[in-house]
C-alpha cells in the first residue's frame, strides 16, 4: 500500500512544480488577460479545495490499512456498524466544500457575461472591438466589420482592449478556444454566440479548435496577435493598402472542406454583411438530394 | 457494369489498407478454427443446447462476460493504435480518418460493448442467487436481452471490415454525423448497433426490476438485501428511464440518415443542438448505469474481505438513490461552452457538484467499514482498494470539471479525457475485475490464482496511473481529445510518451489477467466449499458452480448477511436437505437467438439501405415473436430424483 502514498505524493509535487516552475508552457495555467485570470482564479480555488479532500481521505485511508491490515489487529469488530455523529459530519463537510466551490462559480459565469474590466485600470473607458469568428471545415475566418478587413487563421488585436467575439459555424462545429486568453465556446450553426477576450500584453496566443469536426480538425489552430494601440492601427492600415480583397469567388473556395494556412483581405464582399445569414442557410443546408441516396453501392 | 461493381466492392470490403486487410486475415483465420474445433471436438450440439439455447441467468451472465472480455480486447487494441499514433509529434502511423474512426470505435465499445455486458454479465451472475431466487423474472426475455446485445455489437464491430466504421465520435455529434457531412454506411452502422444493444439493455432494466421488487427469498425485505442487489436495482431503474431516450434520439438520427428527415439539420427547421441534448439525457445517467454496480460490487468486497458489517448500510442504500435521481438533472454540464445563459450554468453547474456530496459520503462509508476490520488484501480487495484513491481523483477532477467557468478550459482537452478515463477504469473497470475474481469460483468452480492476479493488479494499476495522470498536464497544456496528431515545439511530446508506456503497461496487466484465466481453468483450486471466502450473503450458500435451479431449497432470510446469520446460527443445512419438491422451471429455447439474428440482418440491410434485406428480416422478427406468443409449454419440472442425485453429487446430501 505504500506505493499508494508516495503515488499521490508525485502527483502533487508534480502540480506544484508546474505551478511555480515551466508554467508558461502550460497555457491553461499561464492566464494572460482577464477572463483567463477570473477562470484561473476559479481553477486553483477549486484545486486548493481538491487538494484537502484528497490529504483528509488518504489520511484515513493509509491509517486504516496500517491499523487493521494485520492478521490480528487489535480492535476488530464485527458488528461496528455506523455512526450516526460520524455520517452526519461527513454529509455536512461535502456540503460545505460545495457551497465554497458554488459562490464564486456562479460569481464568476455573471461576471463573464459583459466586456473584461482593462486590467491596468488607468481610469479611461476603451472602446470594446468586435470581431466575428466563422468556423468552417476547416479553417478560421476572422472579418473585422468596423474595419471592413477580413483574416484567416490569425487575427491581430489591440492589447487592453476588450474584444468582442461573435462565434458562427459553417458546417460542422467546432469550439474556439484560446487558453491563455480565454475558455472555450462552440460555434454552432445558425446559432449565433459570443464570448469577450482580452490580452494584457503584446503577444501571440496560440488558439486551436477543441471540438471535433472531422478530417481536418487536428491542423484548425490558429494565431491571435495581441499588439500596441497604435500598433495595431498601423496594421489595419496596412492591410487596407496593400492586401488583396476577397472576392466573392474567392470566399466561396475558403468554404470549401479543406485546410488553409494564413490569409489577409483587404475588404470582403459587402453583401456578405447583410446576405451572410443567407449564406450560412444556403451552406448548411442538404444539398438537395443528399441524404437520401448518397454513395451507398457506388 | 463491370467498373460498378469493382468500386461497389472497394468500398464494401474496404479494399487498399494494410490493417484491415490483417482484420480480414484475423477473422477469417478464428472463424476456420473455431468452425474447426467445434467439429473435431464434435461439440455443435453442445454448444446449441447448453449455451446459444439457454436461458439460465448463470450461463447467459458467463456468455455476457465472454464477451465484455473480448470488447475490452478490441477496444485495448484501439487504445494501443491510437497512442502509438500520438506518441510523437507528426507521426504517420495513422492518418486522419483512421485515427478519428478508432477513437470512434474505441469510446463507443468500450462504454457500450464493454462496461455494460460486463456490468449485466454480473448482475446475471450474482442477483438471482443472492435473492435466493431460482431465475430471473423473465428468462426467456433474458436470452434475448443477450442476444440482441450480442448481434449489436458483433454489427458494430463489422463495420471495421465491411463498409467502413463510424468516425464521428462516440458522441456521434450532429451535424457532423448527419447524412450531409458524413455520407456512407460508418454513422449507419453506430446507429443500428446500438439501437439493437439499447433494446436489449432496456427488457434487462425491466427484467431486474421484477426480478429484485418479485422474486426475494421469504424473510428478504428491502433493507436486508446485499448492497450488490440494492446497487442491481437502482441502475435498473435509471436503464428503464434512460434507455428510452437513447432509443427514440437514434431513431431519429436513423431517420435523418436514411429518409432525408430533418430533425436534427439546420434546413427546414431541424436543429443540431437537439442531438447533444437527447444524447446526453441518456448520456449522463449511462455513466451511472456503468458505476453504481461498481459501487454495489466495491461494497460486497470491502465488507467480505475486512470481515466485517458493512459501515452505514442505510446511508449507503439513500446515497444511491440520491444519486440515481441527480444523474437525471445534469446532463447540461456536457455542453457548459454552448452558449447558455449564466442562469442555465449556474443550475447545472451546483446540481453536478451536489453528486458529490452522496459519493464523498459513500466514500467515507467504505472507509470506514475497513476501520476496526481485519482486512485481508485478497486480489478482489486489491482491487477495491485501488478504487478508492484513483476513483477519488477522477471524481475531484469531476468536480473541477463541474465548475462551469473552469469548465471553458478544461472542456474537450486532455483534462476531460483523464478524468472519464479515471472514473470509467479507476471505477467501472476495477469494479468488474474485482467482481471477476470474487465471483469466479461461483462462476466456473474454482478460484483465480492469487499469485498472478496480484502480479496483474499491480501492473495493471500502476501503469493506469502512469497513463492517465500525465493526461490532466497535457490538458492544461492545450491539447485537445481526438486530434490524430500534434506538431512539434509545444512540449506536448515528453508527456506523450509517458502516456504511450502506461498504455501499454496496462495491456501486459490484462494479459497476465488473461494468463491467469487460462492457468487457475488447468490448474486452479477448485472450490468444493461454495463458500471461499467466508461470505456472507446467499450466493455463498449454495455450490460452486451453482446448479442449474440455484437452492434446492428457497433458503429463508432474517437479517441482512443473510448466510452469515445462517452460519452462526448452524442452520446453513437446511437449503440442500432433504425432502424435496419438484422444481418448477423454464424452457430452453432457441427463439431468442434466431430472433436476434433475424434482426442483425434487418439491422444489416439498414446500414446499406438495401430494403430488399432489411423488410423480409424484419417480417421474419415478428413471425418469430407471434410463434412465441402462442407457444405453450414453455415450463417444465425437475423430478425429485434427478434434484436428490445433483445434491448428492455435489456433496450436500448425506
Ligand atoms: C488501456 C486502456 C485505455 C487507454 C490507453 C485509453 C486511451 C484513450 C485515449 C487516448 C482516448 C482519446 C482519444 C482521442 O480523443 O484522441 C480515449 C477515448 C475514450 N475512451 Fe479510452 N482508453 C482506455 C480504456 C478505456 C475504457 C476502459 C473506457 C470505458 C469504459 C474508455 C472509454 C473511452 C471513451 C468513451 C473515449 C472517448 C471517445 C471519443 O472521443 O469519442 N477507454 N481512450
Ligand atoms: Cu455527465
Amino acid at each position: 500500500m505504500k506505493r499508494l502514498t508516495l503515488k499521490s505524493l508525485g502527483v502533487l509535487a508534480l502540480f506544484l512544480v508546474f505551478l511555480t516552475g515551466c508554467t508558461n508552457k502550460v497555457a491553461v495555467l499561464n492566464p494572460q488577460g482577464p477572463v483567463a485570470k477570473q477562470q484561473y482564479d476559479l481553477i486553483i480555488w477549486s484545486f486548493i479545495l481538491m487538494a484537502i479532500v484528497v490529504a483528509g481521505v488518504l489520511i484515513i485511508f493509509i491509517y486504516v490499512l496500517v491499523r487493521y491490515g494485520r492478521k490480528n489487529s487489535k480492535g476488530y469488530d464485527p458488528e461496528d456498524e455506523g455512526n450516526a455523529k460520524l455520517e452526519a459530519l461527513w454529509t455536512i463537510i461535502p456540503i460545505i466544500i460545495v457551497i465554497l466551490l458554488a459562490v464564486p462559480t456562479v460569481k464568476t459565469l455573471y461576471g463573464l457575461e459583459g466586456p473584461p474590466k482593462p486590467a491596468n485600470a488607468t481610469g479611461k473607458k476603451v472602446e470594446p472591438i468586435t470581431i466575428e469568428v466563422t468556423s468552417v471545415d476547416w479553417k478560421w475566418l476572422f472579418r473585422y466589420p468596423k474595419q471592413g478587413i477580413e483574416t484567416v487563421n490569425y487575427a491581430v488585436i489591440p492589447e487592453d482592449t476588450p474584444v468582442k467575439i461573435k462565434l458562427k459555424a459553417i458546417g460542422a462545429m467546432n469550439s474556439f478556444w484560446v487558453p491563455e486568453l480565454a475558455g472555450q465556446q462552440y460555434t454552432m450553426p445558425n446559432m449565433p454566440m459570443n464570448m469577450w477576450i482580452q490580452a494584457d500584453h503584446p503577444g501571440d496566443y496560440l488558439g486551436r479548435s477543441a471540438n471535433f469536426s472531422g478530417k481536418g480538425f487536428a491542423h484548425m489552430s490558429f494565431h491571435i496577435l495581441a499588439k500596441k494601440d497604435a500598433n495595431f492601427d498601423a496594421w489595419v492600415k496596412d492591410v487596407k493598402a496593400n492586401k488583396p480583397a476577397l472576392t466573392m469567388e474567392k470566399y466561396k473556395k475558403l468554404l470549401e472542406p479543406d485546410i488553409a494556412g494564413e490569409m489577409t483581405f483587404s475588404s470582403y464582399p459587402k453583401v456578405l454583411d447583410k446576405k451572410d445569414a443567407a449564406m450560412e442557410q444556403h451552406m448548411n443546408n442538404d444539398d438537395m438530394e443528399g441524404g437520401m441516396n448518397h454513395d451507398s453501392g457506388h | 457494369m463491370i467498373a460498378d461493381i469493382k468500386a461497389f466492392l472497394s468500398d464494401f470490403l474496404v479494399l487498399g489498407d494494410p490493417l484491415i486487410y490483417g482484420a480480414d486475415i484475423s477473422i477469417v483465420l478464428s472463424m476456420v478454427a473455431i468452425v474447426f474445433v467445434l467439429s473435431y471436438f464434435k461439440k455443435w450440439k453442445w454448444l446449441w443446447k447448453e449455451w446459444l439455447t439457454t436461458i439460465d441467468a448463470k450461463k447467459i451472465g458467463i456468455m455476457y462476460i465472454i464477451a465484455a472480455l473480448l470488447m475490452l480486447f478490441r477496444g485495448g487494441i484501439d487504445a494501443l493504435l491510437m497512442r502509438s499514433q500520438i506518441t510523437f509529434p507528426n507521426e504517420g502511423f495513422l492518418d486522419s480518418q483512421h485515427y478519428n474512426e478508432i477513437f470512434t470505435t474505441h469510446g463507443t465499445i468500450m462504454i457500450l460493448f464493454m462496461a455494460m455486458p460486463f456490468i449485466v454479465g454480473m448482475m446475471n451472475v450474482a442477483v438471482p442467487l443472492q435473492i435466493g431466487a431460482r431465475d430471473v423474472a423473465f428468462p426467456y426475455l433474458n436470452a434475448l436481452s443477450f442476444w440482441l446485445f450480442f448481434v449489436g455489437a458483433m454489427l458494430f464491430n463489422l463495420s471495421f471490415v465491411i463498409g467502413g466504421s463510424p468516425d464521428a465520435g462516440w458522441t456521434s455529434y450532429t451535424p457532423l454525423a448527419g447524412a450531409k457531412l458524413d455520407p456512407g454506411p460508418g454513422e449507419n452502422y453506430y446507429l443500428i448497433g446500438l439501437q439493437l444493444a439499447g433494446i436489449g439493455t432496456l427488457a434487462t432494466g425491466v427484467n431486474f426490476m421484477a426480478t429484485i421488487l418479485k422474486m426475494r427469498a421469504p424473510g428478504m425485505t428491502l433493507f436486508k438485501m446485499p448492497m450488490f442487489t440494492w446497487s442491481s436495482l437502482i441502475t435498473s431503474l435509471i436503464i428503464v428511464f434512460a434507455f428510452p431516450v437513447l432509443t427514440v434520439a437514434l431513431a431519429l438520427l436513423t431517420i435523418d440518415r436514411l429518409f432525408g428527415a430533418h430533425f436534427f439539420t439546420i434546413a427546414s427547421g431541424g436543429s443540431p443542438m437537439m442531438w447533444a441534448n437527447l444524447f446526453w439525457i441518456w448520456g449522463h445517467p449511462e455513466v451511472y448505469i456503468v458505476i453504481l454496480p461498481a459501487f454495489g460490487i466495491f461494497s460486497e468486497v470491502i465488507s467480505t474481505f475486512s470481515h466485517k458489517k458493512l459501515f452505514g448500510y442505510k446511508a449507503m442504500v439513500w446515497s444511491m438513490v440520491l444519486i440515481s435521481a441527480l444523474s437525471f438533472v445534469v446532463w447540461l454540464h456536457h455542453f457548459f461552452t454552448m452558449g447558455n445563459t449564466a442562469a442555465v450554468n449556474s443550475v447545472f453547474s451546483i446540481s453536478t457538484m451536489a453528486i458529490a456530496i452522496p459519493t464523498g459520503v459513500k466514500i467515507f462509508n467504505w472507509l470506514f467499514t475497513l476501520n476496526k476490520g481485519r482486512i485481508e488484501f485478497s486480489t478482489a480487495m486489491l482491487w477495491a482498494l485501488a478504487f478508492i484513491p484513483n476513483f477519488l481523483i477522477g471524481g475531484l477532477t469531476g468536480v473541477m470539471l463541474a465548475i462551469a467557468p473552469a469548465d471553458y478550459q478544461y472542456h474537450n482537452s486532455y483534462f476531460l479525457v483523464a478524468h472519464f478515463h479515471s472514473v470509467l477504469i479507476g471505477g467501472t473497470v476495477f469494479g468488474m475485475f474485482a467482481a471477476l475474481h470474487y465471483w469466479w469460483p461461483k462462476m466456473f468452480g474454482h478460484v483465480l490464482n492469487e499469485k498472478l492476479g496480484k502480479i496483474s493488479f499491480w501492473i495493471f494499476m500502476v501503469s493506469f496511473n502512469i497513463c492517465f495522470l500525465p493526461m490532466y498536464f497535457v490538458g492544461l497544456m492545450g491539447m485537445t481529445r481526438r486530434m490524430y496528431t500534434y506538431p512539434e515545439g509545444l512540449g506536448w511530446m515528453p508527456l506523450n510518451v509517458v502516456i504511450t508506456i502506461g498504455a501499454f503497461g496496462m495491456g501486459i496487466g490484462f494479459i497476465v489477467m488473461v494468463y491467469n484465466i487460462y492457468w487457475s481453468a488447468r490448474y486452479g483450486k477448485r472450490d468444493k466449499t461454495g463458500d471461499p471466502w467466508g461470505g456472507r450473503t446467499l450466493e455463498w450458500a449454495t455450490t460452486s458452480p451453482a446448479v442449474e435451479y440455484n437452492f434446492a431449497h428457497i433458503p429463508k432470510v432474517e437479517t441482512a448477511d443473510a448466510f452469515l446469520h445462517m452460519k452462526e446460527k448452524g442452520t446453513t443445512g437446511q437449503i440442500s436437505k432433504a425432502p424435496f419438491k419438484p422444481i418448477h422451471m423454464p424452457n430452453n429455447s432457441g427463439k431468442p437467438f434466431i430472433q436476434a439474428w433475424l434482426m442483425f440482418f434487418a439491422g444489416f440491410g439498414l446500414v446499406f439501405e438495401w430494403y430488399w434485406l432489411a423488410i423480409p428480416a424484419a417480417a421474419a422478427t415478428m413471425l418469430v415473436m407471434a410463434f412465441r406468443s402462442f407457444e405453450y409449454h414453455d415450463h417444465h419440472y425437475i423430478p425429485v430424483e434427478e434434484i436428490e442425485r445433483t445434491e448428492s453429487a455435489t456433496g450436500r446430501l448425506n
